[in-house]
């Protein structure tokens, strides 16, 4: 099982890997709770950049409304939490169910008529919306004016109920992320991510060749939207406050997909690459207005339009391609090719 | 709201739905233009409209200029700013995946909208012209006059705009770009310049179309993706790339939502629109005046 995980991954990138892995688990003891906060919503983002990426990197279905996956995993683990008293660990499974609905209701709507390319992620887009309007009006979970979980000051981490300190959030994060790279890493080498991939190159030809691409298509939507609510669960419990007219918003779902965009769609280490780059750079900016005293709004989004605007002119492929040919970790290379 | 409410208020509403329509209308006819040309989806194409809003609301506050009898210079502004993009960004991403173009676009538009937050500020901005609280009779019927101006407005530029593309050289060559891309190469056309000006008119119509909506509505940045999206779903309920079917759905989703707001809560009107999307995506995919895609 293990050497078959193994199997084609040059010992350079495993050597990197390792290091970077032993650097994340023993970060806590190292860094304030500000940089803490900071290492975990990287985490945060490379883990729903890898979960979009099932879906437009590997099967090549563009969804603008990833939010809507986020916002309704958040909700439902948070509800039955403050309404029933129900673990979030037990919760989950209902964000779960309800985000795997809610994306195959999508799919469904979406490849069974042909709506595809641009016109499919304009579907995904009308989907969060409707949710965030919505939410708005739902009565249950406080609709527009916020739906908040019960904050006191814990002296010890309750991790049946995920109330705690940040370092508590972090491992989960970090447990998430990694669970979700072997995953994509398994399933890229699977028959359904070798499906995937044509299907993202040619519909037709895979198609021709016998695939069942609606059913292939469903499970990308279906396995990203719920693997994107688990991101939701851990960011309400985080946070503790939900606000419709933040989580669903499309600001929400256009953050989310530019780790993987500037990273590199469709590859492994793009979410990751691209979240550390897009946090490190968007707290580094922040830093630096608050030395200068500056406070815009607006100015954190101009500077994401920037960074994308950029790449997707001039690395159309991301940052990581030229990066990994940088530190020798070319797929091409004859010691691990893939 | 709810029972009780006389059969009359529900006309006016419509009527006034309808009026709106002919705006958005004319809004989604620039998105159909673009895409039926270029091929190229406008995900900017709100931004752009709350743009010409901006313009109007300064030029009336510092020229006291009316936004309507500003609508032609606003529209010439935003066809040079709409000519610039296609030149500049858009043509050398002709060939790129479809994807690519979108991100570019999100891009452009993530980046206008915040910078019109930096300028004028998240706050709510309104003009009140000379006939604002004017209304107009027509037996049980009372409608606003500023809705009305609009929609006649609206009306003629998209008149223009018919008789451009059917009557002139210029609207045909861009039709024969549309019907063929490669054939409109062979016969020499200048087809990036040809793309751009159809950017350009594209720009030019939500231009018109913000100079008329900033007369009923106040304008903040944050409208600027609600009315991209609000074009997308008209344009895909009238049918894509049919420049009557955006007109068309511009009534049909201005009226849902005027009658929405009304039955419900005005908040949860957009709802509506996107319902209208599902069933159209459902029932006609290619859209009410649509043509099957192959």
């Amino acid at each position: 099982m293990i050497r078959h995980l193994l199997d084609g991954v040059p010992s350079r990138g495993l050597a990197m890997l390792a290091i970077l892995l032993v650097l994340l688990l023993i970060a806590p003891y190292f860094v304030g709770g500000y940089l803490l906060t900071v290492l975990f919503l990287i985490l945060y983002f490379a883990y729903v950049g890898q979960a979009w990426n099932i879906m437009m990197g590997f099967a090549g279905q563009l969804s603008l409304g990833h939010s809507l996956y986020v916002g309704l995993g958040a909700y439902a683990a948070a509800a039955l939490y403050v309404h029933f008293g129900v673990s979030p660990w037990v919760g989950l499974f209902a964000s779960v169910v309800i985000s795997a609905l809610a994306g195959a209701v999508i799919g469904f709507l979406a490849f069974r008529f042909g709506v595809g390319g641009v016109y499919f992620a304009i579907l995904t887009i009308a989907f969060a919306e409707f949710a965030r309007i919505g939410f708005d009006h739902f009565t249950w979970v406080h609709g527009s004016s916020g739906f908040f979980l019960p904050v006191s000051n814990y002296t010890q981490n309750d991790l049946w109920n995920l109330r705690g300190s940040p370092v508590m959030f972090y491992y989960l994060m970090l447990a998430l992320t990694v669970i979700a790279f072997i995953l994509c890493h398994v399933l890229l080498r699977s028959r359904a991510g070798y499906y995937w991939l044509a299907i993202r190159e040619s519909p037709e030809a895979a198609q021709a060749l016998g695939i069942n691409i609606f059913k292939y298509k469903m499970y990308a939507v279906v396995l990203s939207a719920a693997m994107t609510s688990l991101a939701g669960v851990i960011f309400a419990f985080f946070y503790n406050n939900l606000f419709p007219e933040q989580i669903f918003h499309i600001s929400r779902s256009i953050e989310l997909i530019l780790g993987p965009i500037i990273g590199g769609v469709g590859t492994l280490f793009g979410p990751i690459v691209g979240a550390f780059l897009l946090t490190a750079l968007a707290e580094g900016m922040r830093e630096i207005m608050l030395q200068l005293g500056v406070e815009l709004p607006g100015v954190k989004q101009v500077f994401y339009g920037v960074c994308l605007l950029v790449v997707v002119m001039f690395l159309p492929d991301g940052v990581w391609p030229p990066l990994s040919r940088l530190l020798g970790l070319d797929q091409k290379t004859p010691d691990g090719e893939s | 709201m709810g029972p009780g409410v006389p059969i009359e208020i529900y006309l006016n509403v419509a009527a006034s739905g309808l009026l709106t329509g002919l705006v958005y209308g004319l809004m989604a006819l620039g998105l159909s233009v673009i895409f039926g040309v270029v091929r190229v989806v406008n995900f900017a194409h709100g931004e752009m409209m709350t743009i010409g809003m901006y313009i109007a609301i300064v030029l009336f506050f510092q020229l006291g200029l009316d936004p309507l009898v500003m609508m032609v210079p606003i529209a010439a502004v935003l066809f040079a700013l709409g000519y610039l993009m296609q030149a500049a960004l858009i043509n050398p991403f002709i060939n790129r995946p479809e994807h690519s173009q979108f991100m570019l676009l999100v891009a452009v538009a993530l980046i206008m909208v915040n910078a019109l937050l930096i300028i004028f500020g998240p706050d709510a901005k309104g003009v009140q012209t000379s006939y604002s609280f004017d209304s107009f009779q027509f037996g049980p019927l009372i409608v606003d006059a500023a809705k009305v101006y609009a929609a006649i407005a609206a009306l003629a530029v998209a008149a223009a705009l018919f008789a451009f593309f059917r009557f002139s050289l210029t609207g045909k060559a861009i039709r024969a770009c549309a019907d063929n891309y490669n054939g409109a190469l062979v016969v020499g056309l200048n087809v990036k310049q040809l793309y751009a000006l159809t950017f350009g008119i594209g720009a030019a119509c939500v231009g018109a179309a913000g100079s008329m909506l900033v007369v009923m509505i106040d304008v903040t940045p944050a409208l600027g993706p609600a009315y991209t999206l609000l074009a997308f779903v008209i344009v895909i309920t009238g049918g894509l790339g049919s420049m009557p079917g955006a007109l068309l759905g511009g009534l049909l989703i201005g009226v849902t939502e005027a009658l929405g707001g009304l039955l419900f809560t005005p908040s949860a009107k957009s709802m509506f629109a996107f319902a209208i999307l599902v069933l159209v995506l459902l029932f006609r995919p290619q859209g009410i005046l649509g043509r099957r895609a192959a």
